[in-house]
């Protein structure tokens, strides 16, 4: 995680300092990959599907998308992006750097439905469907063998319910099946939708994965009992003397975790749309059909490769919430009062709310 | 700050709503019928195997009890042909002894009819010998006595016997 984390910020800073002059030197030479690369993971205002010609003659084939934006001055207003279009201004409000202001520089809250907030809607729709049919499946197969569908995803289910939810949460595990199925096919299919061509880079988003991150933190937080919070405020088996600085830890840890949550999911799915993008880059860089092939084995390769690496986050996003919910529903067990002796044996059963 | 590191407010809030509805419909209309679903048919599959395993348990009980019926008619049948040979056994040494009994009763009153017979016989003989000595001695006294000399040989004779006597 940690390498993959760096290689992003290689590439952040690298893009980010290569923005700079490009930005200038782009109407010239007409191919800048940063900024190509950022536009691809980034969100927008209208859904590009391809540009036809090049530089001024350049047409975008793009789908425009609405607009919602909220002023506190005016209230809320909404119309087609098309509107916006070219620089152009509609209602006071216009598009900078794709970013939605108000002309005379109001506060503007744009609630925008963006090519993210469009994938959303069709995944969400996507899940609802598939969902209903397999539950469907259930029904009409009863007390038979799964078919079609429902076999494919039966395993799978089954998978999160037994692998994932009761070895890690345990008996109490049924209330957060839900939470998890949901967590785990959202990430799994968004995953998949960003690595079709011309598709939004939804779950590679840091808000995306920040919604899902302070979900399960609350989710934790609201099923923790009193041992969760005496592990935090006395840990078992630490000494008084450190006591303070174990508490500052476990506190933070209480952030820190879904924090990792968020960043892990973020830094994977939009380093891999990255490396993709740099590889497929590489062919209008050298300007040589000679360089296809090249292009070709390593965009197939880490393709194929961020097929694994979908199912694979979905996987780690609900293994370790599962983990983080177990921690917080765990009953007490006999093991921490043998490591603490009797005085943390005391101290673990102040209740600490 | 890249713009991509920047959480939009937007987003933000389009991925809350949609993301807890579909949480929502999805836990209403799908996985709690999935999760039903197949609880219900693991629990029917572990009482079915359960059920075989208690039928086959039942199965060797009964055959386990067949055999012992088995073994116990054979025990029965095999007691109850010994016995029967020990009471014929016993009912034939039992008829034999009464035949054999009966046989030497037989013989015991054949023989003191025997013996009845023959003393009656004896007796008969000797009554008949008696009678015929005395007819015959008669006789011959009658013819002797007809001759005085010779009766008075005789009277001698007797009275010589009488002194003798």
């Amino acid at each position: 995680m940690k390498r993959l984390l760096s290689i992003l910020l290689c590439f952040v800073s690298l893009s980010v300092f290569a923005n700079e002059p490009a930005a200038e030197a782009s109407k010239g030479e007409g191919f800048n990959p940063g900024e190509m690369i950022l536009e691809h993971i980034g969100d927008s205002h209208e859904w590009h599907l391809a540009t036809l010609g090049e530089g001024e003659h350049a047409t975008h084939v793009s789908v425009p998308l609405p607009i919602i934006a909220y002023q506190p001055t005016k209230g809320l207003s909404m119309f087609s992006g098309g509107q916006l279009a070219h620089g152009h201004s509609h209602n006071g409000l216009k598009l900078e750097h794709d970013k939605l202001v108000a002309e005379d520089g109001s506060k503007v809250y744009d609630f925008s439905i963006t090519k993210n907030t469009a994938s959303l809607l069709f995944s969400a729709a996507l899940m609802l469907f598939v969902f209903t049919a397999v539950a469907r499946g259930y029904k009409k197969n009863h007390g038979r063998a799964p078919s079609g569908l429902q076999s494919f995803f039966e395993p799978v289910i089954i998978f999160i319910r037994d692998e994932i939810a009761k070895k890690n949460i345990g008996p109490k595990y049924e209330r957060y099946m839900p939470y998890l199925l949901t967590a785990f096919f959202f990430i799994w299919f968004n995953n998949l939708l960003g690595l079709m061509p011309g598709a939004a880079n939804l779950s590679g988003n840091i808000a995306v994965t920040m919604v899902l991150a302070v979900l399960t933190l609350i989710i934790t937080l609201a099923s923790s009992n009193k041992n969760y919070w005496a592990h935090i405020f006395a840990t078992p088996g630490v000494p008084k003397p450190l006591l303070p600085i174990m508490i500052v830890v476990e506190f933070l840890g209480i952030f820190t975790k879904p924090f990792s949550l968020m960043i892990r999911l973020f830094a994977n799915i939009t380093a891999g749309h990255i490396v993709v993008l740099s590889f497929i880059s590489l062919v209008f860089i050298f300007k040589s059909w000679a360089v296809a092939p090249v292009t070709l084995a390593f965009g197939l390769f880490i393709n194929i490769l961020e097929l694994l690496v979908a199912i694979l986050q979905a996987f780690i996003f609900t293994l370790l919430t599962s983990m983080y919910i177990g921690g917080a529903v765990e009953e007490h067990h006999d093991a921490d009062f043998q490591i603490g002796g009797g005085d943390g044996a005391d101290q673990a059963h102040v209740p600490a709310h | 700050m890249p713009a991509f590191l920047n959480p939009e407010l937007g987003l933000i809030f389009w991925q809350l709503v949609i993301f807890l509805l579909v949480l929502f419909l999805l836990a209403k209309f799908a996985w709690r019928p999935i999760l039903l679903s197949l609880k219900e048919r693991e629990d029917t599959i572990d009482n079915a195997l359960r059920m075989a395993d208690q039928a086959k348990i039942e199965m060797q009980q009964l055959k386990a009890g067949n055999e012992k019926l088995l073994a116990d008619a054979r025990h029965e049948r095999d007691r109850m042909m010994q016995e029967a040979t020990v009471m014929a056994n016993q009912h034939r040494d039992a008829e034999k002894a009464r035949a054999t009994e009966e046989a030497n009763r037989i013989i015991t009153q054949a023989r003191e009819a025997i013996q009845q017979e023959k003393n009656a016989a004896l007796a008969e003989v000797k009554n008949t010998a008696a009678k015929l000595s005395v007819d015959i001695a008669e006789r011959i006294l009658r013819r002797e006595l007809a001759e005085p000399a010779a009766q008075t040989q005789l009277v001698d004779s007797y009275l010589k016997d009488v002194k003798l006597n």
